[in-house]
């Protein structure tokens, strides 16, 4: 089913279209969208992956964070055409037949109330978890707060969700 | 955001001839700042031409103490790289503090110097560090390269692909943040180089990132804190907005450098 914004922007020219095949959350999908078209966008509009949201869409809250080749990216401010070849993963593609630690940890330590930044907490939360064990730093609470400068919550204070990154960060 | 039409080029030719039949095209690097840009509509590039998948653009090299540093590589990937980490370790602290961490997954080195933002950290490491901004036609030194607000010595068309830097004696950079945008208020880059004391301060200046006479011989003859700190420094010529006035920012022009040598 798509969308009558998605719709809608199909109606621009054929030369400002591009045919992009990704891998997303493990399987190949390809469609041919307008080149302006976000990440975010495709995401939501093409694939109807909506757990992926777009909060403040210019680049600051972090609710559109997903993985692109296994590192953090806002996917507001990433042009699908150009990911050609990439493999994205978005909160939808974490658990793996159970939650992944990173979600049973916000849940456990009530990281969450709204939920709407929960996405993108949770596509940082294990970004930074998989880059301090690759590089053999510890995950501090401080070094938890700094990461998340690029991840706006305005519900929870940050400190279970501190505490959720720093709980999942020993059980990954 | 208007539309417009993506290039993909394996090689620098194929880049400028499609930035050549564009009516308005503009490179692509990271698009931490353009695509931003285009969202808010103060930007319509006809065609966008993305420099990241030619051979070369990215990546770290080091020869004889000098640093090499593709345009395309990611400010995650200088913060990381361990030539820049033993060879100019104030360069990667400088990257691993520019925005957030998924912004330095995508914005590049290129990205940031040809965009020269008054308020951008890079900027001010290619003036203290004497880098040079090499691109597909020509090398140009950052002393030449930066002439004011977003504006370059860049030609139209004409792309970034390399900087090449000298690894200083010692070298730091101190950033007082804007607590909301990350950008700098007023970032100070202090270098101790085989051409003398080098500073240079953005986020301050009316006119973008500057090079400080003043501290520069202060620190020539004195590397030290103490030397740092008898500078006078005007707020004549610096920015005044919402954020700070010119003499909160002078006042801050000494006291990050202070800092910065402090952690030279």
């Amino acid at each position: 089913m798509k969308s009558e914004k998605a719709a809608k922007r199909r109606e621009v020219r054929e030369d400002q279209m591009t045919n992009v095949t990704m891998t997303v959350n493990g399987k190949s999908v390809s469609r041919n969208v307008p080149d302006e078209t976000l990440l975010s966008e495709f995401l939501r509009e093409e694939l109807r992956l909506t757990g992926t949201h777009v909060g403040c869409d210019t680049s600051q809250c972090g609710a559109c964070t997903v993985h692109v080749n296994g590192k953090s990216v806002k996917s507001c401010t990433t042009l699908a055409v150009a990911l050609d070849g990439a493999e994205v993963t978005t909160i939808e593609g974490v658990a793996n037949g159970e939650l992944h630690p990173m979600q049973v940890a916000f849940n456990d330590n009530h990281g969450l109330q709204c939920g709407f930044c929960t996405p993108g907490m949770i596509m940082a939360g294990i970004d930074m978890v998989n880059r301090y064990k690759a590089s053999g730093q510890e995950l501090t609470a401080d070094a938890i707060r700094h990461e998340l400068e690029g991840n706006i919550c305005r519900c929870t204070g940050y400190h279970n969700i501190v505490k959720s990154i720093q709980d999942a960060a020993a059980k990954m | 955001m208007y539309s417009t039409r993506y290039h993909k080029p394996a090689t620098i030719d194929d880049a400028l001839a499609a930035l050549g039949a564009g009516d308005e095209a503009k490179v692509l690097a990271g698009g931490q700042t353009l695509l931003a840009t285009m969202k808010q509509h103060l930007a319509a590039p006809s065609d966008l031409v993305d420099i990241r998948a030619i051979d070369g653009m990215s990546g770290v090299t080091v020869q004889d103490n000098i640093l090499t540093i593709g345009a395309a590589t990611t400010h995650a990937e200088v913060a990381t790289n361990a030539d820049v980490r033993q060879h100019c370790g104030a360069l990667g602290q400088l990257a691993g503090g520019i925005g957030d961490p998924a912004v330095r997954h995508q914005g590049t080195i290129g990205g940031s110097i040809a965009n020269n933002d008054p308020a951008a950290d890079y900027p001010a490491a290619m003036l203290a560090l004497g880098a040079t901004i090499i691109t597909n036609s020509r090398e140009i030194a950052a002393d030449a390269f930066f002439q004011g607000l977003f504006t370059t010595a860049l030609d139209e068309n004409e792309i970034i692909t390399a900087i090449r830097i000298p690894c200083p004696a010692k070298a730091a950079y101190a950033k007082f943040n804007q607590p909301a945008s990350r950008f700098a208020l007023v970032g100070v880059f202090v270098a101790k180089t085989d051409m003398g004391a080098r500073v240079a301060v953005t986020g301050a200046g009316e006119d973008g990132v500057f090079r400080h006479a003043a501290l520069e011989a202060a620190l020539s003859a004195d590397w030290s804190e103490s030397a740092a700190a008898k500078v006078a420094i005007s707020a004549d010529g610096l920015m005044s907005d919402i954020h700070a006035s010119a003499a909160y920012r002078a006042n801050l022009i000494g006291v990050m450098a202070k800092r910065a040598v402090a952690a030279s």
